[in-house]
Order: C-alpha cells, then sequence, then structure tokens
C-alpha cells in the first residue's frame, strides 16, 4: 500500500504554465506543485527573445493585427475563438507580469520595450489589412533573458503565496477513472518513495518533447512526460504531427540563437554570402516565419550553397557582426556567449555557424479555452483534468507558432485554467480513490529495476533520435514516416530487453532517464503516425509527396489515440474560423 | 583523445564514506562540454553515477561542481579548456550535503533565498490599465543581479559559508539587491532590516571567492558594497 496525501488541486510542472496556474489558486484550496526539477531550473528559464502583446509602446498596433498575424503563422490550423481571446488579452498578460515585478527592458518613455520578431507584421495602409504589411516592434523583452526573469517572477510570486512544491518528484500516471481524474501517481526522486497524490483537480504543465530529436534547443529534462502519460491513458492528442524546427541553432550543439538576433537586425547567409531569404520571402526576408526559414536553409543545404562542418554536417550563417558590439553586448548577451563559448566564435566579428533545430511542439494534449481537457473529439470533457502550456493544445499555435507566443500562451491559459480551477472546486467533492492506485507504476519500476535485458536506454534514446531527424524532420515523405513507423515498433520491443545499472532507491536518475524514454517513444509514436497520415503540407509539417496546402481535405484538427496493441486511431475535430477565410500564405 | 577523470562517489546506500574513482576515456574531442563527459561515463560506462542537469547551456543552475577546485557549471566548460595533464577532478559542491555522488541537498540554499523576501514588495496600487514606469538606466541596474541562476557556486565557496552556517549566503544577498534597488519596490526597509546584523551581509568580507566562480559572471562583491553602502545611509 503506498502513502497518499490529499490535495485539491496537484499542478504537475512549474514552468511558465504551471506557475502561473499556481498563482491564481487562492489560499483557502490546497495546492501541490509537482516538479521533476527545482521550479527555477525549469526550461521556461531558456526562453530568450520574447513575450509578445500589441501594446504599441513603439509605433501603432493593435490585437487585431496580432491575430491576423497569428492565424497567418498558425498556416489558418489555429482555432480563430481561442486565438481572439489570446492576443487580446495579451495586453493585460504583459502589464501584469510587469505589476508582478518582471525586470522587463524599457523604452525612452520608461515604458516596456519591444523589438520585432518572424510573423509579427502589421498592415501598411490600416484600411488595407490584407495589403502589404511590414514587420513591427511586438516583442516585450528582458535583454535577451525573458523565460529567464518570467520564471523568476513567476517563482518569487509563488513564495510571496507559500505555495506547496514538490520539488524533484517524478509524475510516472495520471489516475483517471470513467472519465473522471483523481489523481497523480509521483515518486520522490531523493527517496525512492511512490506516493498518490489524490486529489480533486489535476493540471499538466509539463512542457515540450524536443528531446524526441537529436539536434534540439530543448533541455534534457523535455520529454514530454505529459503528453505521454495522457496518451497511454487512453485520452487523445491533438495535432502531433506539427513540430516546429526553430531555424537558428548552434550548429552542432541545437542550443537556440533567438529569432532577438534576426529582430534586431542579423541576417541568414549562405556559402557565397548571399542573403538567401531574400528569395523565399522578399517582404519580411530573415523575418519571415520560423517554418519557412527552416526550410530555406534545408534547401540552401541541399543545393549545394551550406558550409560542410568539420563532422561532415552542413551549417549555414547567422551573422550579427554588422549591429555593433554595444548593441550585440545590451540587446543579445547571453546568445552571443554560447556561440563564444561553445563554438569559440566572436559574434561582434564573425558570422554564426547555424542549423535548424527541433524546438517545440504545437499539438499536445487537447483543450477548450479554460484549459479542460477534451475527452475526445466531438468535445466532452474529463471531469477535474486540465492542461496548460506547451504541452497543451487549444489550438493557437495550430501548424506553426509564432515566435513569443508561447510565452504569452503560458501566462494566459496559465491564468485561465487557474481561475477555471477555482470555479469547479466550489462545486466538487473528493471522489474516491483506490488504495492500489499506484500498484501499476509501482510494477513497471520494479520491473525495470529487476530487468537484465542487455539492452541500454541510452542506445535506444539515440536510436530514436537520430531516427526522428532523419524520417520525421523538417520534411517528410510516406516512405521515410513508414520506415519510422517500423522502427518505433523496433524500439518498442528492444524497450522490453532494457536494463539499469542502478538498482538502488535514492537519486536514481538510471532509472528516471528509463521512464522518460518510454515516454519518448510513446511522442514519437503519435507524431509519425500523426505526419503519415496527414496528406498535404501545413506549416511545420511538410510533405514532399504532398506538397500543397489542402484545405478542402485537410483543414481540420488530428485527434490520435491509442488502441490497445493496434496502430493508433486517428479522428477530427473542425477548426473553428471566426473572421478569417484561408488564404495563400505569402511573406 | 584520451582523457581521465577522477570523480567523488558516494552512494548512501553502499557506501559508509565518500570515496575517489578514476575513469579513463579513450575517445572524446577537446569541443565537448565536461557534462558530456559525465553523460558518456553515465550511458556508457557506469549508470550509477549521478549528477542534477537540464539545459546543458548554462542557463538553468542544476549542473553546479567543484571541478579541479573550483565551483563551476558542467555544461558550461569545454575541455580544451581545462588542464588536462592531471586527471580532471571532479566534486560535489562544497559546504552542502551530499545526497548521491554529485548530488547535493540544496534545501538550506533555497530556504535562505526565500528569507530576503524575494519578491516585489509593492504599497502603490500599480496604474491600472499600464506598466508601471522605470527608466531603461534603472531596470539596467537590476540586469545584472537578475541573471542569477541560483546555481549556489558562490554560496558554497564562500568562506564565511563554510565557518558560519547560519550565514545568509552571497546568492540570497544578490537577490536582496535585486529588490532593494528596483525603483518599483517598497519593501527595501524589512529586507535592509532582515541583512542587517551579523549573520547577514557583515559576514561577507569581501574575500571575492564568489566572484571567482559565479558561472553567470555576476559581480556579486559590487552588488553587495552597494546594500552594504545602503544600510550605513539609512542609519544617518
Ligand atoms: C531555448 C528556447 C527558447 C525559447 N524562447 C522563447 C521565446 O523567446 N518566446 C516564447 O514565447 N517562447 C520561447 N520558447 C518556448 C517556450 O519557452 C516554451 O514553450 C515554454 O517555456 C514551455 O513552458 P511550460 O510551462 O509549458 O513548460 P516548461 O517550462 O518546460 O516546464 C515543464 C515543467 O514540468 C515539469 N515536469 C515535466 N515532466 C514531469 C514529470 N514527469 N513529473 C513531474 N514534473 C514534470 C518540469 O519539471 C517543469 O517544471 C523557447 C523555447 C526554448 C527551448
Ligand atoms: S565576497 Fe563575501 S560573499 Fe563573496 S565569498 Fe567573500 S565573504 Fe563570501
Ligand atoms: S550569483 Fe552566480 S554563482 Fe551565485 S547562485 Fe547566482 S549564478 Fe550562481
Ligand atoms: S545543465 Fe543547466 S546550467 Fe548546466
Amino acid at each position: 500500500m503506498s502513502i497518499i496525501k490529499t490535495f485539491d488541486v496537484v499542478i504537475i510542472g512549474a514552468g511558465g504554465a504551471g506557475l502561473r496556474a499556481a498563482v491564481e489558486i487562492p489560499k483557502e484550496y490546497s495546492c501541490a506543485v509537482l516538479s521533476k526539477v527545482f521550479p527555477p531550473r525549469s526550461h521556461t528559464g531558456t526562453a530568450q527573445g520574447g513575450v509578445c502583446a500589441a501594446l504599441g509602446n513603439m509605433e501603432e498596433d493593435s490585437p487585431e493585427n496580432h491575430v491576423f498575424d497569428t492565424i497567418k503563422g498558425s498556416d489558418y490550423l489555429g482555432d480563430q475563438d481561442k486565438i481572439e481571446i489570446m492576443c487580446y488579452d495579451a495586453v493585460r498578460a504583459i502589464i501584469e507580469l510587469e505589476h508582478m515585478g518582471l525586470p522587463f527592458s524599457r523604452n525612452a518613455e520608461g515604458k516596456i520595450a519591444q523589438r520585432k520578431f518572424g510573423g509579427h507584421t502589421k498592415p501598411v495602409d490600416p484600411n488595407e489589412p490584407f495589403g502589404k504589411r511590414v514587420p513591427v516592434d511586438r516583442a516585450c523583452y528582458s535583454a535577451d533573458r525573458t523565460g529567464h526573469v518570467m520564471l523568476q517572477t513567476l517563482y518569487e510570486n509563488c513564495i510571496k503565496n507559500s505555495v506547496n512544491f514538490f520539488s524533484e518528484y517524478f509524475v510516472t500516471e495520471i489516475i483517471i477513472e470513467n472519465g473522471i481524474c483523481k489523481g497523480v501517481v509521483a515518486f520522490d526522486i531523493s527517496t525512492g518513495e511512490i506516493i498518490i497524490f489524490h486529489s480533486k483537480v489535476v493540471m499538466v504543465a509539463t512542457g515540450g518533447y524536443g528531446r524526441v530529436y537529436r539536434i534540439t534547443s530543448n533541455a534534457h529534462v523535455g520529454t514530454g512526460d505529459g503528453t505521454a502519460l495522457i496518451y497511454n491513458a487512453g485520452l487523445p492528442l491533438e495535432d502531433m504531427e506539427f513540430y516546429q524546427f526553430h531555424p537558428t541553432g548552434l550548429w552542432r550543439l541545437g542550443i537556440l540563437v533567438s529569432e532577438a538576433a534576426r529582430g534586431e537586425g542579423g541576417i541568414l547567409k549562405n556559402k557565397d554570402g548571399e542573403r538567401f531569404m531574400a528569395r523565399y520571402a522578399p517582404s519580411v526576408m530573415d523575418l519571415a516565419p520560423r517554418d519557412m526559414v527552416s526550410r530555406a536553409i534545408i534547401t540552401e543545404i541541399r543545393e549545394g550553397r551550406g558550409i560542410k562542418g568539420s563532422d561532415g554536417t552542413d551549417y549555414v550563417f547567422l551573422d550579427v557582426s554588422h549591429l555593433g558590439k554595444k548593441i550585440i553586448d545590451e540587446k543579445l548577451p547571453e546568445i552571443t556567449g554560447f556561440a563564444r563559448t561553445y563554438l569559440g566564435v566572436e559574434p561582434t566579428k564573425e558570422p554564426i555557424p547555424i542549423q535548424p533545430t527541433a524546438h517545440y511542439a504545437m499539438g499536445g494534449i487537447p483543450t477548450n479555452e479554460n484549459c479542460e481537457v477534451f475527452l475526445n473529439e466531438t468535445g466532452d470533457i474529463v471531469k477535474g483534468l486540465y492542461a496548460a502550456g506547451e504541452c497543451a493544445c487549444v489550438s493557437v499555435h495550430g501548424a506553426n507558432r509564432l515566435g513569443t507566443n508561447s510565452l504569452l500562451d503560458l501566462v494566459v491559459f496559465g491564468r485561465r485554467g487557474g481561475k477555471a480551477i477555482n470555479k469547479f472546486l466550489q462545486s466538487v467533492e473528493l471522489s474516491g480513490i483506490n488504495r492500489d492506485a499506484a500498484d501499476k507504476s509501482k510494477y513497471a519500476m520494479q520491473n525495470i529495476l529487476e530487468k537484465s535485458g542487455n539492452e541500454k536506454v541510452y542506445a535506444i534514446r539515440t536510436e530514436l533520435q537520430e531516427s526522428m531527424m532523419d524520417f520525421c524532420g523538417i520534411f517528410r515523405n510516406e516512405n521515410d514516416l513508414k520506415k519510422m513507423v517500423d522502427k518505433i515498433k523496433e524500439l518498442k520491443e528492444k524497450y522490453k530487453n532494457i536494463s539499469v545499472q542502478d538498482k538502488g532507491k535514492i537519486f536514481n536518475t538510471d532509472l528516471v532517464e528509463a521512464l522518460e524514454l518510454d515516454n519518448l517513444i510513446s511522442n514519437a509514436e503519435s507524431t509519425v503516425y500523426g505526419a503519415l497520415n496527414r496528406k498535404e503540407s501545413r506549416g511545420a509539417h511538410d510533405r514532399e509527396d504532398f506538397p500543397a496546402r489542402d484545405d478542402v481535405n485537410w483543414l481540420k484538427h488530428t485527434f490520435i489515440s491509442k488502441n490497445g496493441g493496434q496502430e493508433p486511431v486517428i479522428k477530427y475535430k473542425p477548426v473553428t474560423i471566426t473572421k478569417y477565410q484561408p488564404m495563400e500564405r505569402k511573406y | 583523445m584520451q582523457i581521465q577523470v577522477r570523480i567523488l562517489r558516494y552512494n548512501p546506500e553502499k557506501d559508509s564514506k565518500p570515496f575517489y574513482q578514476d575513469f579513463t576515456l579513450p575517445d572524446v574531442s577537446p569541443d565537448w562540454r565536461l557534462l558530456d563527459v559525465l553523460h558518456e561515463i553515465k550511458w556508457k560506462y557506469d549508470g550509477t553515477l549521478t549528477f542534477r542537469r537540464s539545459c546543458a547551456h548554462g542557463i538553468c543552475g542544476s549542473d553546479g561542481m567543484k571541478v579541479n577546485g573550483k565551483n563551476r557549471l558542467a555544461c558550461s566548460i569545454l575541455l580544451k579548456d581545462l588542464n588536462m595533464n592531471n586527471p580532471i577532478l571532479i566534486e560535489p559542491l562544497p559546504a552542502m550535503p551530499i545526497i548521491k555522488d554529485l548530488v547535493v541537498d540544496m534545501t538550506g540554499f533555497f530556504q535562505k533565498y526565500e528569507v530576503v523576501k524575494p519578491y516585489l514588495i509593492t504599497k502603490t496600487p500599480p496604474p491600472s490599465d499600464h506598466e508601471r514606469l522605470q527608466s531603461n538606466e534603472d531596470a539596467e541596474k537590476l540586469f545584472e543581479s537578475a541573471k542569477c541562476i541560483l546555481c549556489g557556486c558562490c554560496t558554497s565557496s564562500c568562506p564565511s559559508t563554510w565557518t558560519n552556517e547560519n550565514y545568509i549566503g552571497p546568492a540570497a544577498l544578490l537577490k536582496a539587491y535585486r529588490f532593494v534597488f528596483d525603483t518599483r519596490d517598497e519593501g527595501a526597509d524589512e529586507r535592509l532590516d532582515i541583512i542587517d546584523n551579523p549573520d547577514g551581509i557583515w559576514r561577507c568580507h569581501t574575500i571575492f571567492n564568489c566572484i571567482e566562480t559565479c558561472p553567470k559572471e555576476i559581480n556579486i562583491t559590487w552588488h553587495l558594497s552597494q546594500l552594504k553602502k545602503r544600510i550605513s545611509t539609512r542609519e544617518m
């Protein structure tokens, strides 16, 4: 029998989304925030460039411009009613962060400073919204440490509110019975003890799963545990085939060089020194959305205009040297520091070698605008279950997220989720839970510890990451995706024969990595099957064998769910369109 | 190239006390981070080797450890920048209880951080529909201190911490600076009361260990000296 702890609310994840929700839960309710790392170590802290809102502090701008950009950026797959909610709430959300203490960079009047970011534009003539558009200063920032100070600020506000943290607790299961969520099973990494957190409400805020790819900007802990747990609980995931590659990761390492570098005037160049984006997106050039820039880079490389690196892989250049040392040191200190430390490149003098890096999951756990999780594509919800942040799919990012819209998503929907939870708590009783609710997790963990197979976690993970790069990356086709489907089946078999060396209870990171690998494989599965199924190219999902967007057949969300041992089942949900009918997406 | 690594190991479930273990890695590249070396060992040689890490690029603060005698982040040092004549010596952060191998108990560190009230304290309500104003110059005065990633490298390198476990330590004091000097904050007095005592800022004897070790290159003692000045002028 396991220890049971009881709370009104359990939040899994202490990144921006989880912390923003936690701030919203009033003191009269007991709330536990579980995180597999100390809260300020969460991945939100790595975000660099900014968080957007049409404050209009630098120039004229409007929330409606932001709405249109987000819809167009999403390649019309985003739900327009949700996008309206987010963009119209953005101004309030950013001001709230400032009031909470976030140290923003400021403009000459002492207001929050803003800069340009890919895909954020406004019409040259306000009366011609569909006419020519130019980049606009919409990203609010704090040098290039926006996510870091946002995470700090939210963590500080949680301390002020005496939020109950369970740091270095690893969640292994979300308990859902008959459409009602009853809590989670977790283990205390430092002791190995398994605990049932019995609660009226669970919010999943576990972040992204970039670690399914070999080259990624995501932290080692970015294994998408929450999406995998939901999938394994038999619930659907939405639009998993849409995975964003950020154009500018440091070559070989994938460490992100924020779009802020281009927002401040940085330029992409091929081996001939040509500003190649002028050919792909004549009006906004280097500030085109990420899917387009990533494809442009790979096309340059495929056509022989990349630069060959020492290990045989190719890169192109991101040049910021012409911005001058003052701007670089003041506005881009952190990212230029990475280039210096890790590649030995001096960005004030020479261009930075970059390559696209796996960055952001547009898909995830389907929710409505109040973060309530959908049980199915017809709109029923799971009682007591909420999700927010990168692990969720509202969907505001559709087929391609615009830079700075994720941090915004975290605070807008983290807060909305928190508010919805408060309301829900007013009328709900704690439902009964089986005392053996932790047994499944317990056996699974014991099983891993006792196994003596000769497959290694590290080797399987590397194989998964390499093959995802090769077969389910920026450009996809049926042949490759089928290979990846087979690869996943093969790796699942191999996983059954793993063994870990560490058999102890205390701080067993060997065990944690094994559990995370299981989650990575699940996330790869939902991504690949979604990608194989979707026979069109839209946003970040590019099928070489179906190069055009197909609104007649595919303007719809994928809902994929597990089907016992069989192939996953795919169903669909229509896209909500309010004002903007799909148009050709040109920049 | 081949390298030698010597790591302080301790598993409380097995070992009565910590001991050093040597590893020889036959094929590593000078471009590797020290964190890559730890992963190489964990993934290919000894799965029981235990350390924290997350971001792998010096921004989450997980992997503070003592490398060749100095506290650093394993993900922010490249092999080519280390002296390779002797085995690379890797030990957990000092002055914190070891949980296992390179993982230390940071509970005390975070408790001290909470003591300084690390959040904006205001009495005047903010403007209802826009941000508080602050000049960029005033904002930038906070940036260096706000860079802190709470890795603990400074506090665990501080001789005053070693000799007095109640000393609040440089990281917490730096956090106090972050708010005391924020033009929007109105809690300076409360915070200065907390740090103006023998276990507070006055334990800092400006020995500079903290600055030498800070991976974010924060000039910690400068910030602490501003706090000291502020306290002195307050008393006058
Ligand atoms: C390098 C980089 C730069 C970025 N820059 C920007 C930017 O400038 N602007 C922008 O808008 N977006 C940016 N993004 C995207 C954005 O930062 C992320 O999408 C966002 O921070 C995710 O936040 P989150 O709260 O959903 O999850 P995270 O911050 O990833 O937090 C996840 C939390 O869940 C916990 N957790 C996960 N699994 C478990 C488990 N099994 N048990 C217990 N706890 C668990 C973790 O411990 C963590 O606390 C960037 C992303 C990266 C990688
Ligand atoms: S300067 Fe002060 S805080 Fe820093 S190491 Fe010395 S005594 Fe400690
Ligand atoms: S001041 Fe520097 S060394 Fe100290 S905790 Fe912060 S980042 Fe780490
Ligand atoms: S792993 Fe994040 S600081 Fe080193």
